[in-house]
């Protein structure tokens, strides 16, 4: 009975096109900001933010970036790990002192180094890194398309792992060959290090999470997105109104690194703190996002978000229950863990194919019937 | 460009201005096959031209020579006075051509507004920037496109779908949608693919409207393949007749249905 479009009358096309056009949507909408911003903080504690909080709303960037890729200009990619070591690398660089070497007067190679960035412009530079490299593996996309483009991304994707591992000025040369987020902060409140508080680094990568799904949302509803959807639908008919398609899989190329860039910058330096890129950002971690966006709706941002959501807190409410409640020893319920994730994922797939964000989009429309379908 | 004398005005009272288009002597190959040899016509503003012909005739492959999916091998088109580059679709589309496909070419993941919407792309000038932050101009450019497309939708009488995901419309309504995304692009040159193929006499007596209304009200040119004679004959100004990727007849649809070449095509040759 609450969710109800009748009486809502929309009198100008701003007031159509807003995000929320219905009201009931948009108090959830400002319900869910206010306890995000103004209850969690409060309460927020060491677990609740490693198990929870952080590995959702990173994830959940990332998903929203793959989906701008995926979900929205349809090139499939499965180079997401990879990305997130470049944002990560970047963000090392610049919040430790982007170094160079100069050749000196004599011949011999001097050191310059840039001083250490604020941690949240680091974060941000780093999204910049990424799309720029996410603009140069994404070349090829005009060229080759659906499966090949995947293959041609898992090349990235091994590429930069293994440049990482190699490459000693990106991780400083550290003898472990390992990254680690030095303490750093914003206004004296520490952000990153060991000592940084749970309610900093929740509002952190929070206020990255508004932002950046507010400006995805922006770009997918404008002239952007309608150009990304119509090369994902058909790209010829794209091409037939005007369309560039190079211009417009670079910019999502670009706008999707971004986002994935921020993320892997947020996964080291706030979430992990110590990173060995092979561990952290491998091909796991490229599937464990494609499968976000898959489960949670492509093509939406709600379903960036429901996907993030379910593939994190899936298997710490499993381990909760299985280990908790039931008291299995903790490697078997690891295991069992894997199959009941995995049995869902198939089960909801057969179940509803376009994911978490049609599963909701018909229980809103069945919403609006209720009580009274007929 | 246009020059006034050349003006004439129809039975009707339209009136028809000088060569907007101007195709000389376009021969294109695909390999050894000729799908194209050495044809010429021209398209003047503010009529409806129709190319016609038996089927594998060369007629797609003018308008997609024309939409820049061909290029071919010899000849030039002249748009607005000017030799025209070889052009991608893209580049095409902005200079102020539109079209519709024989099998429909729709965007099926968005909504109706949102096909209509894309119409509007080549006059969507805001950055990337700019639109992620959603503020002044962006938002700005997004209603004065809107207001454009709702005129079109209005035109085509297809209110009732405006926001149902293109996926569910019935076959005769998703043309029309089509014909809107192509309309909303205000193009100086409209090419219709066989805009009637696969629908009922209703329908296509619909369709027939809306493409006299879009010539009459807004004066775009129309450049039109069509199979169904009845429809090329009432609609037309002048017909363009192909066969075997030549031309071999043109001129208003008396002078066409009199040429004794278009019979011999369409009718046979008895060889005795």
């Amino acid at each position: 009975m609450l969710y109800r479009e009748a009486g809502e009358f929309h009198t100008s096309y701003v007031q159509d096109g807003q995000t929320f056009p219905i009201r009931f949507d948009r108090y959830a909408y400002y319900a869910v900001l206010v306890i995000g911003f103004l209850v969690i903080p409060f309460v927020i504690n060491d677990y609740w933010l490693n198990a929870i909080f952080l590995p959702f709303l990173i994830y959940a960037i990332a998903a929203l970036g793959l989906n701008i890729l995926t979900g929205y200009c349809g090139q499939v990619s499965l180079g997401t790990g990879g990305f997130m070591a470049v944002g990560a690398y970047a963000c090392y660089k610049f919040m430790t002192g982007l170094d160079i070497w100069l050749p000196g007067e004599n011949g011999e190679w001097v050191r310059y180094a840039l001083p250490p960035i604020n941690i949240f412009f680091s974060v941000i530079l780093a999204g910049i890194v990424t799309a720029g490299v996410g603009v140069l593996f994404g070349l090829p996309s005009l060229r080759i398309k659906g499966f090949y483009l995947a293959v041609a991304t898992l090349a990235a994707q091994f590429f930069l792992v293994w440049l990482f591992n190699k490459w000693a000025w990106a991780y400083n040369y550290s003898a472990s060959g390992q990254i680690t987020a030095p303490t750093r902060s914003i206004f004296g409140v520490e952000i990153t290090g060991p000592t940084a508080q749970p309610w900093a680094a929740y509002l952190f990568c929070a206020v990255f999470v508004f932002v950046l799904a507010w400006l995805a949302r922006n770009l997918t509803r404008g002239a952007t997105g309608r150009k990304w959807m119509a090369i994902r639908d058909m790209d010829i008919a794209a091409e037939i109104i005007g369309v560039n398609p190079l211009a417009a899989k670079l910019s999502a190329f670009a706008v999707s690194s971004f986002f994935v860039g921020i993320a892997g910058a947020l996964f080291f330096s706030v979430y992990l703190g110590a990173v060995e890129v092979t561990e952290a950002f491998g091909i796991q971690k490229s599937f464990l996002v494609l499968f976000m966006i898959i489960i949670g709706g492509l093509g939406s941002i709600f379903g960036s978000f429901a996907g993030a959501a379910f593939l994190v807190l899936m298997p710490v409410f499993l381990k909760n229950l299985l280990v908790g409640t039931l008291g299995w020893p903790t490697s078997l319920a690891e295991h069992t863990q894997f199959i009941i994730v995995g049995a869902l994922i198939i089960g909801f797939l057969i179940a509803e194919p376009h994911g978490l964000a049609q599963l909701w989009r018909l229980t809103k429309e069945k919403l609006r019937l209720w009580p009274f379908p007929y | 460009m246009l020059d006034s004398s050349e003006v004439t005005v129809t039975a009707d009272g339209r009136r028809i201005g000088g060569v907007l288009m101007d195709i000389r002597n376009i021969t294109l190959r695909f390999g050894g096959v000729v799908a194209i040899r050495d044809t010429s016509f021209d398209i003047r503003e503010g009529e409806i031209r129709a190319i016609i012909g038996p089927n594998g005739a060369g007629k797609s492959s003018m308008l997609n020579v024309i939409s820049g999916f061909y290029h071919p091998q010899e000849g030039e088109i002249w748009f607005r006075g000017e030799k025209r580059p070889p052009m991608k679709p893209y580049q095409v589309a902005r200079q102020g051509i539109a079209r519709t496909f024989q099998n429909i070419a729709l965007f099926e993941g968005m909504s109706v507004l949102d096909n209509i919407m894309t119409g509007r792309l080549t006059h969507m000038k805001t950055g990337l920037a700019a639109q992620a932050i959603w503020w002044g101009r962006a938002e700005a450019e997004e209603v004065a496109n809107r207001e454009v497309v709702e005129r079109v939708i209005d035109f085509l009488e297809i209110q009732h779908i405006r926001k149902t995901p293109v996926g569910r419309l019935p076959y005769g309504l998703k043309k029309r949608v089509e014909l809107a995304r192509a309309l909303a692009a205000e193009p100086k040159l409209l090419l219709l693919d066989e805009p009637m193929a696969g629908m009922n006499v209703e329908e296509k007596e619909d369709m027939s409207r809306f493409i006299l209304d879009v010539n009459d009200e807004f004066g775009t040119t129309i450049a039109l393949i069509e199979h169904d004679m009845g429809v090329v004959m009432d609609l037309s100004d002048r017909v363009v007749v192909m066969d075997y990727g030549k031309k071999i007849g043109d001129g208003t649809p008396d002078e066409v249905r009199n040429n004794q070449d278009v019979i011999d095509a369409y009718l046979g040759v008895a060889h005795d």
